[in-house]
């Protein structure tokens, strides 16, 4: 036996068929197929999936929060991304 | 014995194999080597449970006498369960449990599939369910005991030795008796001699994957369909009924 711990894998589950998966925790295990069972006794125990994505941790590339200012900050200020900086003309049942 | 005297027998022996292993499972809850493991071990176990109260009640109904799951679970002496020797087996290291789940679940499943078939509604409904079950079981158990006997030195030799050791219990789930051979001709049940064929095939070629030699055509145990289990079965029921001989009746 090693003492090798077992990789880590994020989960990620679609609640309805339509739905996007969402990230729903993680888990340790031995290969990927044994990663999809884990997930599925941990996370889908009441129902809560109808499909199940798991990724190895250390595959997913992340932001730096060191880097959030320069990432994050510059959108603070530019209010006309939002729809509501934008006011709908009379007469316009559409838009 | 009457045609609902056959389905109640065999009702009885079902419900006793998934209650004796999801006993035997419950057993090392809060053991497992790994979290996510202890909840795979945990899950395989209430599935169990929840197939032998299916099999109790409906077992019980059929009697008519007013005994329900409890007293099937509870209120009966060693002598009368008539479950296989391979469920009552000790858990062991962790090989040797999943080795007792892959060699049992391959026959479990199969005699799930065959009783869809069967010609009494309900037993072929509850079949259908706790196959879907029993399918998620051999896949766990299945992939451990190819990642054990593919794996190191250790955990090859370990498993061979698991799946030997437990060889010779796994003839009698495979020879019929007297029920197995009512259950067939009254009730369209399972066809023993088809099911050993297929039995033996898929257990090859699992541990031709896990690289683990096929045991040695050997003696073979039985009994356990006549209630003569192994010397761990009193030890195992004596707890499991601790409770309700002690306060009868109890409830949460």
């Amino acid at each position: 036996m090693t003492d090798k711990n077992w990789p880590l894998y994020e989960v990620f589950i679609r609640s309805k068929s339509g739905l996007s998966h969402r990230h729903a925790g993680s888990v340790h295990a031995a290969d990927d197929q044994m990663a999809l069972d884990h997930a599925r006794d941990v996370y889908t125990r009441r129902s809560e999936g109808v499909s199940i994505w798991v990724v190895r941790s250390s595959e997913i590339v992340a932001s730096d929060p060191e880097d959030s200012s320069a990432l994050f900050e510059p959108a603070a200020d530019k209010i006309y991304r939002h729809p509501t900086f934008y006011e709908i003309p009379d007469g316009v049942e559409n838009l | 014995m009457t045609k609902n005297e056959t389905l109640i027998a065999y009702l009885l022996r079902l419900g006793d194999n998934a209650l004796v292993l999801g006993q035997r499972l419950t057993e090392i809850v809060a053991s497992g080597p790994e979290l996510e493991e202890e909840l795979a071990n945990a899950n395989l176990a209430l599935d169990y449970l929840g197939q032998a109260r299916m099999f109790y009640s409906y077992a019980g109904e059929l009697e008519g006498k007013g005994r329900g799951e409890d007293d099937f679970a509870f209120l009966r002496d060693e002598q009368e369960y008539q479950n296989f020797l391979i469920v009552e087996q000790p858990n062991g290291h962790f090989g040797d449990t999943i080795a007792r789940q892959v060699l049992f679940d391959m026959f479990y499943g199969l005699q799930l599939e065959a009783l869809m078939a069967c010609s009494d509604e309900r037993l072929a409904q509850i079949a259908a369910k706790s196959a879907k079950e029993i399918r998620y079981h051999l896949r766990h158990g299945g992939q451990w005991l190819v990642r054990l006997g593919d794996g190191t030195e250790e955990s090859h030799r370990r498993i061979t030795k698991s799946v030997h050791e437990l060889w010779r219990y796994t003839g009698e789930m495979l020879s019929g008796d007297e029920v197995d051979h009512a259950m067939k001709k009254e009730w369209n049940g399972p066809n023993l001699e088809r099911l050993k064929g297929e039995w033996l095939k898929e257990v090859a070629s699992i541990l031709e994957k896990a690289t683990i030699p096929l045991p040695d055509e050997q003696w073979m145990a039985d009994g356990g369909k006549k209630g003569h289990h192994t010397e761990h079965f009193g030890f195992m029921i004596a707890e499991m009924q601790f409770m309700q001989r002690t306060y009868p009746g109890a409830s949460w």
